[in-house]
């Protein structure tokens, strides 16, 4: 059974169709490519997933559970593990300090009770175990202003994981990365796969997806165009066409 | 004696004003332009108890819940509309209370409430628990800013969206910073009514919720111990020079430019920069 199950989900903005009866699943432990073009629509749905966006028509299921009705931070407290495209920390915080907010999900998770605790110690210590997974402990103590952004990336992957998610949801997590960067960065992905962590990973960078995803999934136009294993889908003419346009195809041939 | 005494009273009654506003600006990111609307519901309702012959005691806690409940309703705004829409919500709060106020002869109209029954503790008494009161809200602002609760409060005043993805409860953690800030305001107002003994609409006017906004701000925008200082010497400065009094919307609006313009933490940013190893409980957010 899968873990994430999403049917026939269509969004419109105003006029514009973003998402058209789009359906795609994910399975417990595997990595999938959600890529495509800009525009395909890759964002909105990880947007409908999370709950930031309202589907217009469709469902999102985790486990079997329908999500469409929750608020986002019941969704994330269901097991989804949202890193945004752009970088968000709390500018006024240590890394640790990003990190060890999202670990100590059991002090928060009750607004009232929250005024009365107060030991953050083990949240703190469970943050640099974190940190040290994505392989910047050493920054631990930095503001998010006095490190470069691939520290910036590092700690909001280690900030989800802090949450125990049951699947983590990044979207473009390699962008604005060098390549040395973004290698490293997937093998990090790579990693935290290979110790069972399910992730759905949207990315522009073509190279490492085919690399570190089991499955792709391709979307165009807000149409799902394309579904299957890396080497195969990269392979397939419709997939080339939305990427690099069909006289350029023909001018490569 | 009495004079000095009553300047103290005023002052702490400041104090527990603009602590209860730090809690919901400072704390929490949430701008509230007419704070001194919650200050004037708890002022309005304990003294008609009083007077109705409510033991004190009861009528104060009366106005610190009736004042907490409309901060709810309030605060259930502030999770529809942010920042500058939020500033003219709660501007728009404090003309809709002296509109309200002002037209309602059982409030006392344009003439206010008088002859308020005097608590009964003598100056000094008053005053005891005036700074009793100082004490606890102060430590109460000390313990949330420490707790997990100020941390998410922390948050949700940096990045509210980012804060959701993390599993936080963003519109609760709103409505309880609404709800505790707006109550001690009816506190304060409460204390306020009981010691002047007399009170009518313009004692809640637009101006006074700018005066606590720049005690806020003055002080360090989320600092507990700036909040208190600059509290301490904008409502006894009016009470000392008389033209600071008659010039006080021209002073305290050059006071909040001079702020912005040059030191953004305020007293405590300036406290901070010149002692940088200092705690980071008594720092205001800019400097953390």
């Amino acid at each position: 059974m899968s873990l994430l199950d999403i049917r026939n989900i269509s969004v419109r903005f105003g006029g514009v169709h973003a998402l058209e009866q789009v359906s795609l699943n994910l399975c417990q432990g595997e990595i999938l490519g959600l890529i495509g073009p800009n525009g395909a629509g890759k964002t909105t749905m990880l947007r409908v997933i999370t709950g930031v966006v309202k589907a217009n028509n469709g469902e999102v299921n985790l486990d079997g559970e329908l999500l469409n009705t929750m608020p986002i931070h019941i969704r994330v407290n269901k097991g989804l593990g949202f890193a945004q495209q752009l970088v968000s920390p709390f500018r006024e915080m240590t890394l640790a300090e990003n990190v060890a907010l999202a670990a100590g999900a059991k002090h928060t998770c009750y607004p009232w009770r929250s005024m009365f605790r107060v030991e953050r110690r083990e949240a703190m210590r469970e943050s640099r175990k974190w940190l040290a997974k994505v392989g910047i402990e050493d920054a631990a103590n930095s503001f998010p202003n006095s490190v470069p952004l691939g520290f910036l990336k590092r700690m909001e992957v280690a900030r989800v994981l802090a949450m125990h998610p049951r699947m983590l949801l990044l979207d473009e997590p390699l962008a604005g990365l060098n390549q040395v960067e973004a290698t490293a960065f997937a093998d990090i992905l790579v990693e935290l796969n290979r110790q069972g962590q399910t992730i759905l990973l949207i990315e522009h960078n073509l190279a490492e997806v085919r690399r570190i995803c089991t499955r792709l999934v391709v979307l165009d136009n807000g149409r799902k165009l394309a579904e299957g294993s890396p080497d195969d889908v990269l392979k397939e003419s419709s997939v080339l066409e939305a990427y690099i346009g069909q006289g350029n195809i023909h001018a490569e041939n | 004696m009495g004079y000095e005494i009553s300047l103290l009273t005023i002052m702490g009654i400041s104090i527990i004003g603009s602590l209860s506003l730090n809690l919901i600006t400072g704390f929490c990111g949430q701008v509230s332009l007419g704070h001194v609307a919650f200050v004037g519901i708890g002022a309005y309702t304990a003294s008609l108890l009083t007077k109705a012959d409510t033991p004190f005691f009861v009528a104060l806690l009366a106005g610190m819940l009736l004042a907490g409940t409309f901060g709810v309703m309030v605060g259930l705004a502030s999770l529809r509309v942010r920042h500058d829409f939020l500033a003219i919500t709660t501007m728009g709060v404090n003309f809709v209370f002296l509109g309200v106020v002002r037209q309602q002869e059982w409030l006392g109209g344009e003439l206010g409430v008088s002859s308020i029954p005097d608590p009964g503790f003598g100056k000094s008494g008053f005053l005891a628990l005036v700074l009793g009161c100082v004490i606890l809200v102060a430590l109460l602002s000390l313990q949330i800013r420490r707790s997990w609760m100020g941390y998410v409060f922390e948050a949700i005043s940096g990045d509210e969206d980012t804060a959701r993805m993390l599993g936080l409860d963003v519109s609760r953690y709103k409505l309880i910073a609404f709800a505790l800030g707006t109550a001690l305001a009816g506190l304060s107002g409460g204390l306020y009514a009981h010691h002047v003994r007399f009170i009518y609409p313009d004692s809640f006017a637009f101006v006074e919720s700018i005066t606590l906004l720049a005690m806020v701000v003055i002080g360090g925008n989320g600092s507990i111990w700036g909040v208190i200082l600059a509290s301490a010497l904008l409502s006894v400065l009016p009470q000392w020079f008389q033209f600071i009094g008659d010039y006080k919307l021209l002073l305290y609006g050059s006071l909040l430019f001079a702020v912005m313009r040059f030191s953004p933490g305020g007293l405590a940013g300036l406290a901070q920069s010149l002692f940088p190893n200092s705690q980071k409980t008594f720092a205001p957010k800019e400097n953390q």
